[in-house]
């Protein structure tokens, strides 16, 4: 479940002593921006230590710096031993990117010791070249558990300015779900950049969630709590979601064959997507939640 | 009648200051006073030697006061908050006799009460006439509040105003009036603005103090005490002025109106008051220009004495009504003692202020305070120095979690209810330990340097010398 | 081997810098630490920095640091990394 992915500076001690209680669901460790070229090396190093003695019970995912620079072979040969559960390669155009970064990751993971593949992959598309590769890259690797949306750099990219509504970014949000969804993997939105904005984040978290994604990013710790609020299922969808494992036990026991609720037949779409709730409540409010935790497997 | 004279020098020795009396000051100017300071120097150079100087709070500014303690011209500091600069000298062995800390509503109500008498009060003004009316509203050196200056001015044997913005009499809109007043000295310069307020005070943008007072706003909203004439007090550290923050927005989303503010007053609390989050604010002293601004042209916004402030020997004070204060910590430890006045190797380096005095009055006391500092984990097995009594505090938030005064268990019910991460105070301490290792203990000597007195007078701890090795 | 000066870290809380000198073969480890927590974790900065600079080969140089509290795992982090930049060709 990654409902709030956080991104946090790569080389600043104090802020990854604390990356665990910041309230994401996932902690994305930053190599790139967040790190100045002359201190590439310390931030690496450092991430690498934190990694392996922080005990991050977070999902820990390190971005790393583009193919094209000179830093990134170094980024994940210091990294990948430290088992970060994924990298997030930056600036990924095609699926060439991927398959160079894959490929050096086991190498690094033969290395190491360490089961090739076992070391996922979530490529930041942020250029209009990414955006128009976006199912190749999707469907590139098995590494790939999701595509993520970086907004800034893309409208840079795409010469347009980045406005608080969104608008230039509307196609490629709608293109990255599909093609997600397309190659069937998660899908995740680019940071609402104004901090104290929390109006304009709820908006935009919202329509994130309306267009399909799986979860946001953020910048901000204050932001996290706003963004896990609206990807966690309603208490209406978790009980529909009962309804629907309810409604297949009784089909079940009646022997009948089709089943439908509330004058809508239950097909496999909609019981894949009741799963999918179930498992998130059973996450987020844990089993305590009535019987949220049973009656569906 | 003429009270006006040329010199302080000359105020002084009209005032009949002998050796071995006791002198006082009070620290609305804060790190920018100059009078402290100016006052000893000539005391100095009369002669007058011995002196127990008791000031509401000692500041870096007063760095002075160390020659003076040197030269025997002070040789006791009474105060309620010690700067790190002569808290690390008083640490050390400066002063023979312990400096005796007291809360700022404890030395109201002993020095009403006649248990700590004061021969001279030396008042800095920022606006004054010549009869002694004076205000901190108005003037070059305007700090707003003179809530600390009542006692000493009220009670003193004699009470000396110097000012250096004189205005014809009668002042209008003063704090403390000209029946109180003996003598009345302009000088050039009584402060330094720079150094009187900040600017403006600001929220943090650590990460963890912001989640941290995000946790606290919740909490605040989830305790049952929210609502319809709620009242609220807020240190200045940039964690709780981020809960304020919250808070307020909070009050705003669901119309709470509540009674009042308490305090020092911050430019958060302006703003809430201005959001309609209070009907009113209690002010016994400014933190910042807006909070000076406020309290001169907004009637909802008034100044506060000490002693009804906070005052336990007051028929009533302000804490006694208060639901909930946000306070901060050095160290707290497992019985939920609070340290104030202490570093974490033994140095002094604050004080109680209105700490113990809020926290007794309070439905809610909350402390919120990082995991751990610098490698030292905030919660300890016993605080070096105890300035705030465990039985009176309820609540530590930490990023990691609440824990709740096991003798509060009704509200550790309510965050929990409200899905608030409620931890053991233990745990806390684990959580800390497992990243940092295990402290050693800081070694202190064996000679008290200073007496901390609870609220009542009562004895609470005693803070040791630190060693001092020669390198 | 430390063939010129390097530092890495920095001066925040949490941080610590470390700065490292080259030292004629032979003359050992010269060790210079002071830190916020000296009193509670003097000693076990002092054992991590040498375990850290056995295990990346460094007998010889001057080393020091101010350390504002950093956890063990970022001391190792900023030794190694200014070992490392002390190791490049000058």
């Amino acid at each position: 479940m990654r409902r709030s992915m956080l991104f946090l500076p790569g080389n600043s001690p104090n802020i990854l002593i604390n990356a665990e209680y910041l309230g994401a669901d996932s902690i994305i460790l930053d190599l790139e921006d967040a790190v100045a070229p002359t201190e590439k090396d310390g931030a690496r190093i450092l991430v690498r230590n934190a990694l392996t003695s922080m005990g991050y019970t977070r999902e820990k995912i390190v971005r790393i710096n583009p193919v094209e620079s000179p830093y990134w072979k170094e980024d994940l040969n210091q990294i990948i031993p430290a088992r970060p559960d994924l990298i997030m390669p930056t600036k990924v155009s095609c699926k060439e990117d991927v398959e160079q970064v894959s490929a050096y990751m086991a190498q690094v993971e033969r290395r190491n010791g360490i089961e090739v593949g076992s070391v996922g992959l979530l490529p930041l598309i942020e250029t209009g070249l990414g955006l128009e590769n976006a199912y190749q890259i999707a469907s590139s690797d098995p590494r790939i558990v999701g595509i993520f949306l970086g907004g800034e750099d893309l409208t840079a990219d795409l010469r347009c300015q980045r406005t608080k509504e969104g608008n230039e970014i509307f196609y490629a949000r709608s293109r990255m779900v599909a093609c997600a969804r397309a190659a069937g993997i998660e899908v995740y939105d680019t940071p609402w950049t104004d901090v104290e904005d929390y109006e304009g984040l709820v908006k935009d978290t919202e329509l994130a969630k309306s267009l399909g994604f799986s979860g946001k990013s953020s910048i901000s710790p204050r932001h996290v709590s706003f963004i896990n609020e609206i990807f966690s299922p309603t208490m209406e969808e978790i009980q529909y979601a009962k309804d629907v494992f309810a409604c297949i036990e009784r089909a079940k026991a009646e022997g009948k064959g089709v089943v439908s609720l509330r004058g809508k037949m239950i097909d496999a779409p909609i019981v894949s997507r009741a799963r999918q709730v179930l498992e998130a409540a059973r996450a987020i409010y844990g089993i305590g939640l009535e019987e949220g935790g049973k009656g569906h497997e | 009648m003429n009270k006006m004279v040329k010199t302080i020098k000359e105020a002084i020795t009209l005032s009949g200051l002998k050796d071995g009396m006791t002198i006082s000051f009070h620290h609305h100017l804060r790190n920018g006073d100059m009078v402290a300071v100016m006052v000893l120097e000539a005391i100095a150079q009369l002669g007058i030697s011995d002196l127990n100087v008791n000031i509401s709070s000692v500041f870096d500014a007063h760095m002075p006061i160390l020659q003076h303690i040197r030269d025997g011209v002070v040789t006791g500091i009474e105060t309620d908050y010690m700067g790190g600069m002569v808290g690390r000298a008083v640490s050390e062995g400066i002063l023979e006799k312990p400096v005796t800390f007291r809360t700022h509503g404890g030395r109201a109500s002993d020095i009403i009460r006649g248990a700590s008498p004061i021969d001279v009060a030396f008042i800095a003004a920022p606006t004054a006439d010549c009869m002694g009316n004076c205000t901190g509203k108005e003037g070059p050196s305007a700090c707003g509040s003179l809530g600390y200056a009542f006692a000493d001015a009220m009670y003193a044997k004699k009470t000396v105003v110097i000012t250096d913005h004189l205005v014809d009499y009668p002042l209008i809109g003063g704090s403390i009036g000209e029946d109180y007043v003996d003598y009345v000295v302009c000088v050039d310069k009584i402060g330094e603005p720079s150094g009187i307020v900040s600017g403006t005070t600001k929220i943090t943008k650590d990460p963890v103090g912001l989640v941290i007072a995000d946790y606290a706003a919740k909490a605040i909203d989830a305790s049952g005490l929210l609502k319809d004439g709620f009242s609220f007090q807020t240190g200045a550290g940039g964690a709780s002025l981020a809960a304020a923050k919250y808070l307020k927005d909070i009050m705003v989303r669901k119309g709470i109106q509540g009674s009042y503010g308490l305090g020092g007053i911050t430019a958060y609390m302006v703003d809430m008051l201005q959001a309609g989050c209070f009907k009113a604010l209690y002010d016994v002293q400014c933190f910042d220009l807006d909070a000076v601004k406020s309290i001169k042209t907004d009637p909802r916004h008034m100044e506060v004495t000490a002693s009804h402030y906070a005052g336990p020997g007051a028929k009533s004070s302000a804490v006694d009504s208060l639901d909930v204060v946000i306070l901060g910590a050095t160290e707290i430890d497992t019985q939920f003692n609070v340290n104030v006045h202490t570093d974490s190797n033994g140095y002094i380096m604050g004080g109680s202020g209105g700490h113990s005095d809020t926290a007794a009055g309070a439905k809610m006391a909350m402390i919120v305070a990082p995991l751990s500092r610098a490698r030292l984990p905030i919660v300890v097995d016993q605080v070096l120095c105890t300035s705030t009594p465990g039985a009176t505090v309820d609540v530590l938030v930490t990023q990691c979690g609440i824990a709740v005064n096991p003798l509060r268990q009704d509200l550790a019910e309510r965050f929990r209810q409200a899905k608030l991460p409620v931890v053991e105070i233990h745990q806390l301490k684990e959580m800390a330990e497992k990243l940092t290792g295990v402290p050693k203990k800081p070694v202190h000597g064996d000679r008290v340097v200073a007496n901390v007195l609870y609220r009542d007078g009562s004895l609470l701890d005693q803070i040791y010398n630190i060693p001092v090795f020669q390198a | 081997m430390i063939r010129k000066k390097a530092w890495a870290g920095t001066l925040e809380s949490s941080d610590i810098y470390v700065e490292v000198s080259p030292a004629e073969p032979g003359t050992g480890l010269e060790l210079t630490v002071q830190s916020v927590v000296y009193a509670q974790f003097g000693d076990q900065i002092e054992a991590v920095i040498r375990e850290t600079l056995r295990d990346l080969h460094v007998t010889d140089a001057k080393v020091s640091v101010s350390d504002r509290g950093a956890l063990d795992c970022t001391i190792r982090a900023r030794v190694e990394t200014a070992v490392r930049r002390g190791e490049d060709e000058v």
